[in-house]
């Protein structure tokens, strides 16, 4: 008999499983199998003396074993240390230090504003008439379908530059946040509002519904005290999907409304082959989604007490595709 | 409630208090346009205190938007009319949302089947049972928690104090059905509507529930019990009243509803009731009848069509040696939860060439094991499978294969059993290609012959199954396992999710094969008057055991183990059908079965 | 159980109801497409203007006759580049799917047809895979293989494997155990055979619905990483090299940036809505 202590001790291996296996990913690319790693740290288009490459060689083990290389890393991630940017000559966590509260702003204001936004339409438009719900799921499809970053541009070029509504650029307080918050929202919320108004729909037609509502209890109530509840547990394992396309989103909204942030950070590190300031960025993040997962698992058996009994022995978080839920359960 | 705008004209003495409900000329349609299908018309039914009237009919017969209808619920896309409505002698025509909601659950209750889907999963059994309490005020707050302690006492639930607490699925369907029943009576409704409260249940706690209900009842609660089945009408109801395609054809006292039928739709559905008494007998009108959702044609040799007696049914001397023998065997699963759970323990048969072994139980008592073990889709623990005098679970599957043809089976859902993007007529060339048949005409010529010999048509070669009726699907899996030309077919529970007058015709279908082909039947069922019909011996499981087995009327007659006693006494309905009264008219041809079959969508 | 559900059983009424129910747009969806793929194929069918052709003079013009979608600042046609841009983008996105569909069944077939060992060590790596975020791996990969046309297509492949080998995995599994397999087993089918003409089939058919729609998906993160600089180089004629190129011009031409977005949003959306009516034809003919 499988206890809940159990269960998240299961949990948190297999979130650790998986983060170990995302450093040993970055730390691939990060050697950069079949070229040579000297080039990278030089970077593109410098070609190093035979001295400078002794002693790059030296100075980051390049002439050690991959395997040892290897170990060593790990240890110093396990340590937090996450390396020396190539390109800025400082550590990757000091330059990361800087840019990360910008992005989180921006990620936690547009992930609130999904979430009451999908809330919102979904509860206004379940079970209404097919025409209120075709118009609402065609805005839906659109606002998912619509490239984010181009959105940002046209909010940008008539909101900020015609009608000065908010200002052009920058992380300057309140005002300057609305545009990327709103931009980076949309088609999140746009998905969640999908999936939690097709698990309304589906939870208000199952059987249980019609006895609740054979006991002479209010429509409101119906909705609030059993449907949502149903309805919820699809919506919040979508929440890892959530984190990364956040952050993925991020990169793209920062560049659009030149606001500093990680995403910044990670592009013009992209753009000179600064490997270490890219695996630190994508290795955070892939952390990030292994937490939101991990918390995802912990708060499903809290709504669904079907799986406090029998946890399922391995959930599987959903497809990263737009509303790809294939056929329901 | 005492506000009665109008008065029944009393028609007879029963029936001279005000009716809990009562509608004249009901009217459901569905969808608009030129699309609309009515479901239910001119409908007319009243329910007295302490009365039951049961509602019966096959699937899609409207009998539970009838049901829906009478608590207003009958769904969005539902159109329902009524020359009169009265619940509580008011006039509901005229009830707005909240006079609704003021009936729904404090004046008349509502109990679905299978509550797993019944209750809300996510909440507790005690807050789904205090709903109605709460929603109606029936009791202060502070004594709800009480109250819910004594509805589920009452409604025979042991240990209320832990069960308020749990989850509707860590009880048992027996457990959960009485919760769902606490619940709907917990606002002591003066009504309660039982959409089949008792379907997916096993017969002992089937008979458990109709206990309960018949208790409620004499305490003074009307009862509209919606039903398919004759045998739990025929023990609970007082009336009856029989629907087909959303017209009440039939409607009067069970007792003689039940015995001595007016309407000839009545008559053909008692007569379809498989039992005991029904061997040897057809259970379906004769094939000459016109039936355009189950198109029946003459079948092959074997059986003469005109014969109300159907094929004989004599017991074939069994001096030649078994076909199917196992011995001592036993399957063990492990759970999800890493328990080891012993399927089947030392389960032994033999099948002889021609017979039919019967094996009944209860869910979960190891049949469907049983019958994989033997057909070797499951190798045994423990003990041995034999074949035609070979060892047959011991042998490598590349030996198997070929030998596979002469046994074959049918299942409950055969629909499940076909490739879902496969036509009938690509399904039935496959198993003639495992045979040898080539492609070309000599295997569509087969093709069409095997669709005939079941009943079927060559224009039935291009349709999908899913496209097909349950009953159609059916004779698809037995055209498919005639394919091979079998000489054992297994049938695991090929009729129990048929509307009763298709089983009786697929049971004919297999008892003429039977006879043509000489066909053996390892036929599994948890319904012992469909076995009864249909077999010479039977075999009886529980817990994954063989308790008791013997000649079926022998075993059924004079049980011995203590649980095939239990089982036959939680039977209902035993003096039920047409060979209880004396000598029914056979219902006129022509005017038989030419109702809808929709495949019945409850489980 | 329910009444409308048994309605919906009876052949006429699920009929007319399934004929009442063509997903709406999927007439104008299966438009764009056709103009997508045409303008892909044989752009000089849409427009007789050269992409590429400089007119310093003609810079910035708004739309008009002429010219449909207006001018940029180095007085090229928008209309002529966003249809030549149709090719680069559609090549993106296609090819991206390809390789991620490709890659992604063989995993997920090993994961749900091996064994045990075979389906824990493929679903671990998966796992890993979903834990980066698309886009950012995709960028993990390019920092890796440089920039490029190509690149991009591979990096948002290699990005897209985890999604489509989890949906083959769980096929798999549920097709390897369904009942007309074991039919077939029963049958005396061979096992090849049983692979080849029943579990494959399956499995397969719904990734068909999921590419079409991840197709979409893909243009818009194609589209995306060219915006960013990562894909083709700028005077190339694509969608997203083209939003970053108007860019700068946002104050003054809103034309050179809108057209393009437009036929991003438009493409993906018709993609879409083409996918979704794939899916409901397909659930109903299995169901």
């Amino acid at each position: 008999m499988p206890t809940f202590a159990g269960y998240v001790a299961r949990r948190l291996l297999a979130g650790v499983v998986v983060l170990w296996g995302a450093a040993t990913v970055t730390f691939v690319a990060l050697h950069r199998v079949g070229g040579d790693p000297v080039d990278a740290v030089v970077g593109p288009g410098v070609s190093p003396t035979p001295s400078l490459r002794r002693q790059i060689t030296e100075e980051y083990g390049f002439d050690q074993p991959l395997i040892v290389q290897y170990g060593r890393w790990l240890g110093r991630l396990l340590g937090g240390d996450l390396g020396r940017s190539y390109q800025l000559g400082r550590p990757v966590s000091a330059v990361l230090a800087d840019q990360v509260r910008p992005t989180c702003a921006l990620a936690l204001s547009a992930v609130l504003l999904a979430g009451v936004l999908a809330v919102v339409t979904a509860l206004a438009t379940a079970g209404r008439g097919r025409l209120v719900r075709g118009l609402v799921s065609g805005a839906e499809l659109a606002v998912v379908s619509l490239p984010s970053f181009w959105v940002g541009l046209l909010a940008l070029t008539f909101l900020s530059f015609r009608w000065h509504l908010f200002p052009v650029a920058g992380d300057q307080g309140f005002a300057a946040l609305v545009l990327p918050a709103v931009t980076l929202a949309l088609p999140v919320a746009g998905v969640l509002a999908q999936v939690l108004r097709q698990s309304l729909d589906e939870a208000l037609t199952q059987p249980f519904v019609l006895t609740v509502r054979t006991r002479g209890v209010p429509e409101a109530l119906v909705l609030a005290r059993h449907a949502l509840r149903h309805a919820a547990i699809p919506v919040v394992t979508l929440a890892g999907w959530v984190v990364g396309s956040l952050l993925g989103g991020a990169v793209l909204i920062e560049t659009v409304f030149a606001r500093p942030g990680l995403g910044r950070v990670l592009l013009a590190a992209v753009g000179s082959r600064d490997t270490p300031v890219v695996a630190a960025i994508v290795l955070l993040s892939a952390a990030a989604f292994t937490c939101a997962n991990l918390l995802v698992d912990l708060v499903c058996p809290a709504l669904d007490p079907r799986l406090r009994t029998a946890p399922a022995t391995r959930r599987t978080p959903p497809m990263p595709v737009t509303v790809a839920k294939e056929t329901p359960a | 409630m005492t506000a009665p705008t109008r008065t029944e004209p009393a028609a007879t003495g029963r029936r001279a208090r005000t009716p809990l409900v009562e509608i004249a000329k009901l009217r459901v349609d569905f969808g608009t346009g030129g699309r609309r299908v009515r479901a239910v018309d001119a409908v007319d039914l009243s329910v007295a205190p302490g009365e039951c009237l049961a509602l019966v009919g096959e699937s899609g017969s409207g009998k539970s938007v009838t049901a829906r209808a009478l608590v207003g619920l009958a769904g969005p896309r539902a159109h329902v009319s009524c020359d009169r409505m009265l619940v509580d002698g008011r006039d509901a025509t005229r009830f707005d949302a909240r006079a609704w909601r003021g009936v729904r659950g404090r004046r008349i209750g509502f109990v679905l089947q299978d509550a797993l889907v019944s209750l809300d999963v996510l909440r507790t059994v005690g807050a789904e049972v205090a709903e109605p309490l709460r929603t109606h005020a029936v009791v202060p707050r502070g004594r709800v928690h009480t109250r819910v302690l004594d509805l589920l006492a009452d409604a025979g639930i042991p240990d209320p104090a832990r069960r308020v607490r749990q989850y509707p699925h860590q009880l048992s369907g027996g457990l959960r059905q009485r919760a769902l029943i606490a619940s709907a009576l917990a606002a002591e409704p003066a009504l309660l509507i039982a959409d089949e409260p008792t379907t997916a249940l096993d017969v002992t706690v089937q008979a458990q529930i109709l206990d309960l209900l018949a208790d409620k009842r004499a305490g003074g609660m009307g009862l509209l019990l919606i039903s398919h089945d004759l045998a739990v009408v025929s023990r609970v109801a007082d009336r009856v009243a029989v629907m087909r395609d959303g017209v009440i054809v039939e409607q009067g006292p069970a007792a003689r509803v039940l015995t001595q039928p007016e309407h000839p739709y009545t008559r053909l559905l008692l007569a379809a009731v498989p039992s005991g008494r029904t061997r040897g007998r057809r259970l379906s009108p004769g094939p000459d009848d016109t039936r355009p959702e189950e198109p029946t044609h003459t079948p092959r040799p074997g059986s003469d069509p005109t014969s109300v007696t159907g094929p004989r049914r004599t017991r074939p001397a069994h001096r030649d040696t078994p076909l199917v023998e196992a011995h001592a065997v036993g399957r063990s699963f492990t759970d999800a939860d890493g328990s080891v759970r012993d399927a089947v323990r030392e389960f032994a048969v033999t099948i002889h060439p021609g017979e039919a072994v019967g094996l009944v139980g209860e869910s979960g008592s190891g049949k469907t094991t049983a019958a994989r073990l033997l057909l070797g889709l499951v190798t045994p623990d423990t003990g041995t499978v034999r074949f035609d005098g070979r060892p047959w679970s011991t042998m490598p599957e590349r030996a198997r294969r070929p030998l596979r043809r002469r046994l074959q089976v049918i299942t409950q859902d055969p629909l499940g059993s076909f490739d879902p993007r496969w036509s009938v007529g690509r399904l039935l060339g496959e198993a003639l290609g495992t045979v040898g048949v080539r492609r070309g005409a000599a295997r569509r010529e087969r093709t069409v012959d095997l669709l005939l010999r079941v009943g079927l048509a060559a224009d039935h070669l291009g349709r999908r199954p899913a496209t097909l009726s349950g009953g159609q699907r059916q004779r698809v899996a037995i055209a498919r396992a005639l394919a091979t030309e079998p000489q054992v077919l297994v049938c695991d529970e090929p009729v129990s999710a048929l509307d009763v007058s298709v089983q009786a015709q697929v049971l004919d279908l297999l008892a003429d094969l039977r006879e043509s082909h000489g066909l053996a039947l390892l036929f599994i069922s948890h319904d012992l008057g469909v076995v009864h019909h249909v077999c010479d011996r039977v075999l009886v499981m529980h817990d994954g055991r063989v308790v008791e087995q013997g000649d079926v009327d022998r075993v059924f007659a004079d049980p011995e183990h203590a649980y095939t006693r239990t089982l036959l006494h939680a039977l209902p309905g035993r003096d039920l059908g047409p060979g209880a009264s004396p000598a029914p008219p056979p219902p006129p041809p022509g005017v038989a079965a030419d109702f809808l079959s929709f495949r019945r969508t409850d489980r | 159980m329910s009444a409308t559900a048994s309605l919906l059983a009876h052949p006429r009424v699920g009929r007319a109801a399934r004929a009442a129910r063509l997903r709406p747009g999927a007439v104008p969806a299966l438009v764009v497409v056709t103009c997508a793929v045409l303008a892909a194929l044989w752009p000089d069918l849409l427009t007789d203007h050269s992409p590429d052709t400089t007119a310093p003079a003609r810079a910035l013009r708004p739309p008009d006759t002429e010219h449909l979608f207006g001018t940029d600042q180095l007085g090229r046609d928008v209309y002529a580049r966003v249809v030549y841009g149709a090719r680069l983008s559609l090549e993106i996105g296609v090819g991206a799917t390809v390789i991620g569909s490709v890659v992604g069944t063989v995993i997920g077939l090993v994961a749900g047809l091996g064994g045990r060992a075979a389906d824990a060590v493929s679903m671990r790596a998966t796992d890993v895979l979903t834990a980066f975020p698309e886009l950012l791996l995709a960028l993990l990969v390019i920092t890796v293989t440089g920039p490029g046309t190509t690149n991009v297509l591979v990096s948002i492949g290699v990005a897209s494997v985890p999604g489509y080998a989890r949906l083959v995995r769980s096929r798999a599994l549920v097709v390897r155990r369904a009942d007309f397999v074991e039919a077939g087993v029963a049958l005396g089918v061979s096992r090849p055979a049983l692979v080849l003409r029943h579990i494959l089939p399956n499995t397969v058919g719904p990734l068909l619905v999921l590419a079409s729609i991840g197709t979409g998906t893909a243009v818009v993160s194609g589209a995306a990483l060219s915006y960013l600089g990562m894909g083709p180089r700028p005077p190339a004629a694509e969608w997203g090299v083209m939003l970053a190129d108007g860019q700068d011009f946002v104050q003054t031409a809103w034309w050179i940036t809108v057209f393009p977005g437009l036929a991003v949003a438009a493409v993906v959306m018709a993609v879409t809505v083409l996918g979704r009516t794939l899916r409901e034809r397909g659930t109903e003919a299995t169901r």
